[in-house]
């Protein structure tokens, strides 16, 4: 029992000594440092929108309106149109995008299967989601603002485009995760596959879909390239996303963002303040819809 | 009616057990529903091309081959290779400075942590992407150019007597810069690049991995021996679409670029690239003007499409070896 036991002395079977640690050490120093340096920007970026946010948030600001001239100071009106025209502008967008995008992922997953058309379609989806989104902004000037003007509803639809791949793929990997068995099950009872689909597959993938439409929100709601040349931006109240020209919080930002005075970079870091954490919630809420109801997820 | 004898899956409505059963008028509605929305995707990329190039076709005609020259001048030359240059330039910076991290992050979380401490770390890089494009802007512009312009400064001066690094980093005009742009765009282009390739690093077959252990490998011989050859062109693909991501960029470049459209060595000067400029110019913009910026909207959307196709074919076929190995 105590002879065949080799001396932990002369055999280190832990590390090997010399260069080859030493380097193995430092790359691994450099993986922990790229983390780090990641770190360091997003708290940046962070701690400075609370501190210079944090102090111009208020029911009036967030409610108020008009929207004051770039020279106004600071504390004056508020931003309640663009916040107004980003819940508008993103719910509609949502409402177009996800019906459509949760029944594509449904042709790709449910119907495509391995058939050449599925696939293709699945692979430019993704290649969509990388087409900047200033180009969907172009997009629907040329084919909607040109023909009706500047609305709430042109930017609906630029951030609908932009949302639907995101939908696409994120429910196309949750549908892939409900397990056959439950397809057959319901088949076995007779089912045809549209109830099949719309009663026991989707049902099942529901957490995974909601958590994925989040973050396509999260996303849009961010998004200003798109709506630049689909809302125009205005100042005053605009409750109808269907017509006349509307605003963002992304678009407030933008505007605030290059002017000289106190008052609007102020205005500016509210409105980022606001954005970041619309964002920040619908993120959250994302993860939580998938921790609640993530029954197939690995 | 007849008793069941066969079930299809396909149509199992269960009234007939005749193979030329049709298939309910719902089931049929449903499934032509669903694949005209996945048409839809093709429907729009194909309106995209063909609605923006019809509105610049007019530029396109009027300057042919001309449009990628250097002569630009808001109201009658619109040659747009200062955009072009000004967007490669940025998308190169950042994809210098975020690959290196991208990856290190990607093997860090698959290599190097336990499980119950990558998920936070996971969090925290995507928290990158979540951050909107114009509040990376503004930041860019109110706290880090400023910042940056001292350094800026401080390096030119540094580097003035030395033949390539003076004609690389000069004196800086403001704080707005291509390389301001290019550092803005590696961060918001990391969480892509390194949730991509940590995909890619984690479909490396564990045999492999410990086979190299098993024959004395160090971590990092690991990885060089069993990991990198696994991933390499996966990893490649997912550095392509970080590319095409920093090429589409808008709003925060828009605002840290310098907005002026100049071809220059000087990575400390101002510039423009293709997005910005259409950001920006596109309010003030009428007839040929907007039709040339529509064009660059055009050439903008071939490049990205281009560079994502083979990013996606590059991840899918790691992928495809990878399940048939």
């Amino acid at each position: 029992m105590t002879s065949v036991t080799a001396d932990p002395q002369k055999i280190d079977l832990r590390e090997p000594a010399g260069w080859r640690r030493t380097k193995n050490r430092i790359t691994t120093g450099l993986m922990v440092l790229s983390f780090v340096l990641v770190i360091i920007p997003l708290g940046f970026v962070l701690v400075t929108v609370i501190a210079k946010g944090a102090s111009s948030i208020s029911w009036s600001f967030l409610t108020g309106g008009p929207i004051p001239p770039t020279v106004a100071p600071a504390g004056t009106g508020g931003l309640g149109p663009a916040v107004l025209g980003t819940i508008e502008i993103t719910g509609l967008a949502t409402v177009m995008s996800v019906p459509l995008g949760v029944l594509g992922a449904i042709y790709l997953n449910e119907y495509g299967g391995k058939n050449p058309l599925a696939a293709f379609i699945g692979f430019m989806s993704d290649v969509m989601t990388g087409v900047p989104s200033i180009v969907m902004g172009l997009f629907i000037f040329s084919i909607w603002v040109l023909h009706f003007g500047f609305s709430g509803l042109a930017g609906a639809f630029a951030l609908g485009c932009l949302m639907l791949p995101i939908v696409i793929r994120s429910t196309y990997e949750m549908l892939r995760l409900v397990p056959n068995a439950l397809r057959e099950g319901s088949y076995a009872l007779g089912a045809t596959k549209a109830r099949v689909t719309l009663t026991v597959v989707l049902p099942a993938a529901v957490g995974g879909i909601v958590s994925g439409v989040l973050l396509a929100i999260a996303r849009a709601a961010g998004e200003t390239a798109p709506l630049l040349f689909t809302i125009l931006t205005v100042t005053s109240f605009n409750s109808n996303p269907f017509s006349g020209p509307d605003t963002s919080l992304p678009s407030q930002i933008f505007s605030n963002a290059t002017q000289p005075y106190i008052g609007a970079s102020q205005r500016g870091w509210g409105a980022a303040l606001t954005l970041i954490a619309i964002c920040f919630i619908l993120m959250i809420a994302a993860r939580l819809v998938t921790a609640r109801f993530a029954k197939y997820s690995s | 009616m007849s008793t069941v004898t066969r079930v299809d899956p396909a149509s199992p409505a269960g009234s007939t057990g005749a193979l030329e059963h049709r298939r309910p008028l719902g089931d049929r509605t449903f499934a032509g529903l669903a694949l005209g929305c996945g048409l839809l995707v093709l429907v729009i990329l194909v309106l995209i091309a063909v609605t923006t190039s019809q509105q610049a076709s007019s530029w396109f005609s009027a300057e042919g081959f001309k449009i990628f020259t250097n002569n630009w001048n808001a109201s009658t030359q619109f040659g747009v290779l200062a955009f072009i240059y000004g967007t490669a330039i940025t998308a190169v910076i950042a994809l210098i400075l975020a690959v290196p991290v991208s990856v290190g992050i990607a093997l860090l979380l698959t290599e190097v942590v336990p499980r119950r401490w990558a998920r936070p770390i996971v969090y925290v890089v995507d928290l990158l992407a979540v951050v909107p494009s114009v509040v990376w802007g503004l930041w860019g512009i109110l706290v880090l150019a400023p910042w940056l312009q001292k350094i800026y400064t401080d390096i030119a001066s540094g580097v003035t007597s030395i033949p390539v690094l003076d004609s690389l980093f000069g004196q800086p005009v403001s704080g707005a810069s291509f390389f301001t742009a290019g550092l803005i765009l590696a961060f918001m282009i990391t969480p892509i690049v390194t949730s991509l390739s940590r995909e890619v690093i984690a479909t490396v077959p564990a045999i492999d991995k410990e086979g190299a252990y098993a024959l004395g490998a160090t971590r990092w011989e690991m990885i060089r021996g069993a990991v990198w050859p696994h991933s390499q062109g996966g990893v490649v693909g997912a550095i392509l679409l970080g590319l095409g991501r920093a090429m589409g960029e808008t709003i925060a470049v828009a605002l840290v670029i310098g907005s002026s459209p100049e071809i220059t060595s000087h990575l400390f000067a101002t510039g423009y690239n293709m997005p910005a400029g259409i950001a920006n110019l596109f309010g003030e913009a009428s007839g040929e003007f907007r039709a040339a910026l529509l064009g660059m909207g055009v050439l903008l959307f071939a490049f990205t499409i281009i560079i994502n196709v083979l990013a996606r074919g590059a991840v899918e076929r790691n992928a495809r070896r990878k399940r048939g190995a």
